[in-house]
């Protein structure tokens, strides 16, 4: 063999080598609030399989965006797309996670979980309409709370957010005037406060705000210790948000029926129900130019639903029910390579 | 061996190179430009369609409903740049004039090292002490003493309430007025340097005072660089992102005091810019980018205007 040859045999298994790791490697991009979950399931999937995840936490829309350019292998939302949105583009979407929304107050008298807020309390205060914190409308519901004197700074994120869309979604239930005034988006023009960017920007505001009210996914509020509040759900109690809240909200939800499995957690009616919970999602196209691609796609996430329920609960995220992630899987047979045969098989 | 003739036809050749060469750079400059504008235009055609000059008086920013309006964030801008010029300016030209002409020989370069260090500090660095360190300061020591003091002054006492966050308008000003503050400053120094001594030292020997000698000799002098060296810290602040962004308050509301959330061109287009979803919204903030484009050009024509009147009134004198 000459070293010519021997060259060029040695480059084409090299090349065969680095495209068979390459071609495996799966991209995805978008909601920021399961990136850290993301993150987790791709390093315990790489021990586990050896095919790594590369995921960009660039916010729901740039997810969707992303998705339609067609850059990465699946996009990821915190707001659900609409049936018709969905059949548009022609995507598949499935949620992988849920988690809640809290409203996180800094009142130095108060300790955390234990301020109690209703719905239409909440709203006023975003609406800007209550303005001190110890108003007789915040005072009645928490008898026996030493409330301060002191102006309420509302802080909310700056840049859309699905965090924002699942917040806004449940503010229009609650209060008719939110809905007709404000509405429901990723992200809407605020009727007062100031904005940070990110569930950080957030949370940095309201830490150094004396009196400041804001909203930040469940999890990076317990991470940083932030002082949380109760809130009033549909069936009259005050709940404090954790695991088991977030369960029962999810527990009622018609995953089946929802076309998109776009089902909104807000303002559940369950007894013990989180009145701000919602799902995480994936976007897929169901049909796909790269098939190959697309089965390690969902190969990740038959993965996760099986084996990433434990990592995802040690880190506040709640996992899909097993009947639900039946109904997922059935949904994946839609994804589908050029010839119409499911990439799943 | 090549002939004297050929050397000379060469060295024409090779100068003639050189010219097309810098031209073409030159050149470059200008094809960018109009790149820029171009790409901006047609980003915002469909926003422009769509609200037309009703985006440059409307204080709309509503997503949900896909009405925009830059009034907020172009008032914004200007403003948070005119408190950083109104603080920045005056001061920049002090340390100047300490450097130059009354700080003792030994403390003119450490202190002239220090100025030039602080200019090279990035953006952000300035964000999060603002954020971090002086709107936490601001707010519990400054504001409520500014609030009272101004509270009964007629004309500018409701400029000072509001509520005392630390962050909003005013704490944006001010932060910009530090990172402008060295940019201006260092200009200052370097061309009220280069004023001849024999000058200085006429006006000295006429029994000027200090005060007179810059106001009357040093000033006149150099005025197209103090210009330029406060069109230079003008042009940062108005472009300044990062920093903004951390202490404005980035809130679409409309301002009504100084210590309101604001804010700014730029610091929409960083919150907004990756999340905007439709075409409008994007259309929108690419508008807002062109808006910032055209008080950027506006403000370089102003001063170039500016120094061409002073230069006819110095005919005048003579």
């Amino acid at each position: 063999m000459t070293l010519g040859r021997k060259l060029i045999l040695s480059m084409g298994v090299a090349a065969m080598f680095s495209a068979s790791v390459f071609a495996a490697d799966i991209t995805g991009a978008g909601a920021t609030f399961p990136y850290p979950l993301y993150a987790k399931w791709a390093e315990q999937y790489k021990a586990a399989t050896g095919t790594g995840m590369n995921y960009q936490s660039i916010g729901s829309g740039g997810g969707i965006k992303q998705i339609q350019a067609k850059t990465v292998d699946f996009g990821a939302s915190d707001a659900p797309l609409t049936a018709a949105q969905l059949d548009k583009d022609g995507l598949l979407q499935f949620p992988t996670v849920m988690g809640g929304v809290v409203p996180v107050v800094n009142l130095e008298q108060v300790k955390g979980g234990e301020l109690k807020l209703s719905p239409a309390v909440l709203a006023d205060i975003f609406l800007g309409k209550i303005k001190k914190w110890n108003e007789p409308s915040i005072a009645s519901l928490n008898p026996g709370v030493k409330l301060p004197d002191l102006s309420i700074t509302v802080v909310h994120r700056a840049d859309g957010s699905g965090t924002t869309w699942i917040f806004t979604n449940y503010l229009s239930k609650v209060s008719k005037e939110w809905n007709e005034k404000v509405g429901n988006n990723a992200s809407v023009q605020w009727p007062i406060g100031v904005g940070g960017k990110g569930n950080e920007g957030v949370a940095q505001y309201v830490q150094r705000i004396k009196g400041a009210i804001g909203y930040v996914e469940y999890a990076y509020a317990k991470q940083n210790k932030m002082d949380y509040t109760q809130l009033q759900n549909k069936a009259g109690n005050f709940v404090q948000p954790d695991d088991v809240t977030f369960k029962a909200a999810a527990a009622g939800a018609d995953w089946k029926g929802t076309p998109g499995f776009a089902v909104v957690l807000t303002d559940q009616a369950a007894k013990d129900a989180w009145p701000i919970t919602g799902a995480t999602f994936i976007l897929m196209y169901k049909k796909q130019d790269k098939p190959a691609q697309a089965l390690e796609v969902l190969k990740f996430f038959a993965w996760a639903y099986k084996e990433g329920d434990k990592t995802a609960l040690g880190m506040d995220y709640i996992p899909m029910p097993t009947e639900v992630k039946t109904v997922i899987n059935t949904a994946w047979k839609q994804i589908t390579d050029g010839g119409n045969v499911p990439v799943l098989k | 061996m090549i002939s004297h003739e050929q050397r000379l036809q060469r060295q024409a050749m090779q100068d003639r190179a050189f010219r097309w060469a810098t031209l073409f750079f030159a050149l470059l400059v200008l094809l960018v430009l109009v790149g820029i504008i171009l790409s901006l235009l047609i980003g915002s055609l469909s926003s422009i369609k769509a609200f037309g000059f009703n985006f440059l008086v409307s204080e709309d920013w509503n997503p949900v409903t896909e009405v925009f309006g830059g009034l907020n964030s172009v008032k914004g801008t200007i403003l948070t740049s005119l408190i950083a010029m109104l603080i920045g300016v005056p001061v920049s030209f002090g340390i100047a004039i300490f450097l130059t002409e009354l700080s003792p020989v030994w403390l003119r370069r450490p202190l002239g090292v220090a100025i030039e260090l602080l200019a090279g500090v990035p953006s952000i660095i300035y964000g999060m002490w603002g954020l971090f360190v002086f709107a936490p300061w601001f707010a519990d020591n400054v504001q409520p003493w500014l609030m009272r003091a101004t509270e009964n002054i007629p004309a500018i006492g409701w400029l000072f309430q509001g509520p005392p966050m630390g962050i909003g308008l005013f704490t944006a000003g001010l932060i910009l007025a530090v990172m402008v503050i060295p940019y201006i400053s260092a200009v200052m120094r370097d061309v009220f340097e280069v004023v001849p001594a024999m000058l200085k030292e006429s006006a000295y020997g006429l029994g000027g005072t200090t005060w007179e000698v810059v106001w009357n000799v040093v000033l006149p002098y150099t005025k197209n660089g103090v210009v330029g060296g406060i069109m230079l810290g003008l042009g940062r602040a108005l472009g300044e992102t990062m920093a903004v962004t951390f202490v404005i308050g980035n809130s679409h509301t409309a301002v009504t005091t100084l210590f309101d959330p604001a804010t700014s061109i730029s610091a929409t287009l960083a919150n907004e810019f990756t999340e905007a979803v439709g075409e409008l919204h994007t259309s929108a903030l690419i508008e807002l980018g062109l808006l910032l484009f055209l008080i950027t050009f506006v403000v370089l024509a102003l001063s170039k205007l500016l120094l061409m009147q002073l230069r006819r009134n110095e005919g005048a004198h003579s």
